[in-house]
């Protein structure tokens, strides 16, 4: 078990090697100059060479890509002899825009998905996976075609239109909850959850529908197995039956698609979610780094996002070792 | 208050077997119809008796045995007819009260232990969990009954192999493990659906030889389905032929494998290979396709199947229904064809003479 989560994490690194690449390349091949943006509307072409520079423009693609990796295990120095501003290892790099280290600001941005992803995650998988059983249990009649249609609802509307038609009803028309805005939990937790429930709220309705329609396929191929025929024929209780010998099998597709939402989640994949809101995530700070080419900032956010999808990928695999004993051995 | 109606209606006898099956039908609405899975079967059963159910795929055997276990109830199947086991009526028993007789009094042996089995939780534990069903036990003391099950049921080092998982048992040992759990209550009454199908030859033979011995044992009935009429000789002492889920024909193994008197019946003999026959010979095999059970064939529904339709005059076969008539001379032995008593032994004389 240990070696092969060894085994599976190096192979994430690698992954995650290529993407920095890959990026990074892509990044070159846009027709932009940050320089040029970083310059601002006086600029003196000394002054772009100079900040060219500065920001290590001037060097080859290689070079640089060689410094960028250099930086993420012994750190790196930026500036010239004047003013140097030491990055610590993992060094992300330096904004282009506002010289802070990108590995701070994606420190500083990360509660924000994180309270956003994890309080969504656990309410869509819950109810989505409730429903789901549930329309699966009663296939054909009225419960079920209430949750499916429900879902599909749920998923048809889009989250600009979700989200303001919540903030219009909720903050607006009848002021019950405040704006939604990101207060850290550890200052006032229950200002973190009013400032989130519609955030989560839009996000749940989003997800729903994929998970109720999910588990609820999933079960239904798995009640017509033999094996709940055993479990029935052994005299069990129905509720044994479907949730013991039922959900414990039918989960494990849902378990693979949970991880990769969560891990894209975090990772920043609800920008739409927080621009409709106003919050300031990684999803945002990663949108607002390709409008103004800011090289380091894309690279970080990217990378950080692959890391969690990566990592939620071994984590899954990992589950499934605990749910379903055959894999285990393999 | 409303008048209380006796569940017992005053033309039913009280029955003298142990189980008997009366008018038994499960129909299935879809909606290109009614499938007749099971369309009017009765037998009876006694004690530390066997039946075998024969029949080809789509003949209603699995149905009807699901149907003993209360397995239809709360699916769209609709269930009609007779099941009394031990005084009890179990097609008009309620869920909850067929649940606590499934497993324990009536248990199963499906076919294909690998899919019957859940492939998540341990022998040990699936066992374990039958027992405690019906049993208030420590989870402890279900182990080690569970343990001793496997035993029983011939499994080396069963403490150790009752942590394992199904997948990491063999063919054979997977339906002895599946037998070891549908014996952990002693049931009264075991069914065994295909219980060797998907079996070698010589695990078959070992298989037999365990249900045979623990139904010694404990003095249990037993219902063994099978198309393998090899399994019935071997095991069973009654025998019932369906076809499109009728019967048409029910009787002692002996007089229904040494005189059948459905064309039927003889195409199932005859489809069999014979040990001592001669090898260069073709097998006979039922012409045609068992019937749809939305539209059973009028009169006899193996009659567009059957060889000897000719002999009976009028086409009664496509427009009469035969009736399960008793055969003279036998105890119990019923069978539903138009031919004459006189056709048949010519029929069969003519066959017993091909064969030599």
């Amino acid at each position: 078990m240990l070696r092969y989560l060894i085994r599976r994490l190096l192979a994430a690194a690698v992954i995650l090697l290529v993407i920095s690449m890959i990026t990074f390349f892509i990044f070159f091949a846009l027709p932009s100059n940050p320089a040029l943006l970083a310059c601002g509307k006086t600029c003196s072409p000394s002054r772009l060479l100079e900040i060219k520079h500065s920001l290590g423009l001037d060097q080859s693609i290689t070079t640089q890509y060689w410094e960028f990796f250099k930086g993420l295990f012994v750190g790196r120095d930026y500036g010239d002899a004047s003013l140097i501003v030491h990055c610590h290892a993992p060094c992300l790099g330096i904004s282009f825009q506002t010289d802070t280290p990108v590995l701070d600001t994606l420190l500083q941005d990360f509660p924000v998905d994180l309270s956003l992803a994890l309080g969504a995650a656990v309410v869509f998988l819950i109810l989505g996976v409730g429903l789901g059983v549930l329309a699966a249990v009663r296939k054909g009649r009225a419960a079920d075609k209430i949750a499916v249609g429900a879902a599909l609802v749920g998923v048809s509307l889009q989250i600009y239109f979700v989200g303001l038609l919540l903030m219009y009803v909720f903050v607006d028309k009848f002021s019950i909850l405040p704006t939604p805005n990101y207060t850290p939990i550890t200052q006032d937790p229950v200002a973190w959850f009013q400032g989130l429930i519609l955030p989560w709220a839009t996000l749940v309705i989003l997800f729903l529908a994929l998970y109720t329609r999910l588990s609820r396929s999933s079960m239904l191929e798995v009640l017509g197995e033999d094996y709940i025929r055993t479990a029935r024929a052994k005299g069990l209780p129905a509720r044994t039956v479907i949730i013991k010998h039922g959900l414990r099998a039918a989960i494990t597709p849902i378990v693979t698609i949970f991880g990769m939402d969560l891990g894209s989640l975090i990772g920043g994949s609800a920008v739409i979610t927080e621009s409709v809101f106003g919050i300031n995530g990684i999803g945002k700070l990663a949108v607002d780094s390709v409008t103004n080419s800011d090289l380091p900032v894309i690279l970080g956010t990217t990378l950080f996002a692959a890391t969690f999808i990566v990592l939620a990928n071994v984590v899954v695999d990992m589950v499934y070792g605990i749910i379903d004993p055959r894999v285990r051995l393999a | 208050m409303a008048i209380e109606i006796s569940p017992q209606s005053v033309d039913v006898a009280p029955p003298s077997s142990f189980l008997e099956v009366r008018d038994l039908r499960v129909h299935f609405p879809t909606d290109d119809g009614i499938v007749k899975s099971v369309d009017g079967v009765s037998f009876a059963l006694q004690k530390g008796q066997t039946l075998g159910i024969v029949g080809e795929s789509g003949s209603g055997k699995s149905v009807t045995s699901a149907a003993l276990l209360g397995l239809h109830k709360g699916s769209r199947a609709r269930v009609s007819g007779e099941v009394w086991l031990d005084g009890d009526e179990l097609v008009s028993m309620s869920e909850q009260d067929m649940r606590s007789l499934r497993g324990n009094k009536v248990s199963m042996i499906f076919q294909d232990p690998l899919s019957a089995l859940h492939p998540f939780f341990t022998i040990g534990a699936q066992i374990a969990e039958a027992y405690r069903v019906h049993h208030k036990v420590s989870k402890a003391e279900a182990r080690d009954r569970a343990v001793e099950m496997l035993k029983r049921v011939g499994i080396p080092q069963p403490e150790r192999r009752v942590k394992d998982y199904p997948h990491q048992f063999s063919g054979g040992m997977r339906q002895r493990a599946m037998i070891a759990m549908s014996l952990v209550c002693n049931p009264e009454l075991l069914i065994a659906d295909e219980p060797t199908t998907a079996l070698d030859v010589t695990v078959q033979a070992q298989i037999l030889d365990l249900i045979r011995d623990l139904q010694e044992e404990f003095g249990s009935a037993v219902i063994i389905i099978t198309h393998d009429l090899g399994v019935v000789a071997e095991i069973a002492d009654d025998i019932l032929v369906m076809y499109g889920g009728r019967r048409i024909e029910y009787g002692s193994v002996r007089d229904v494998l040494k005189t059948p008197e459905h064309p039927y019946a003889w195409g199932l003999l005859q489809s069999m290979p014979h040990l001592g026959g001669d090898v260069t010979e073709r097998l006979n095999p039922i012409q045609g396709s068992p019937p749809s059970l939305i539209n059973l064939p009028t009169g006899c529904a193996f009659h567009p199947r059957c060889a000897f339709k000719d002999q009976v005059p009028d086409d009664r076969c496509s427009t009469e229904r035969p009736e399960l008539l008793p055969v003279p001379g036998t105890d119990k032995h019923i069978a539903a064809c138009h031919l004459t008593a006189e056709n048949k032994i010519e029929i069969r004389s003519a066959a017993d003479r091909l064969a030599k």
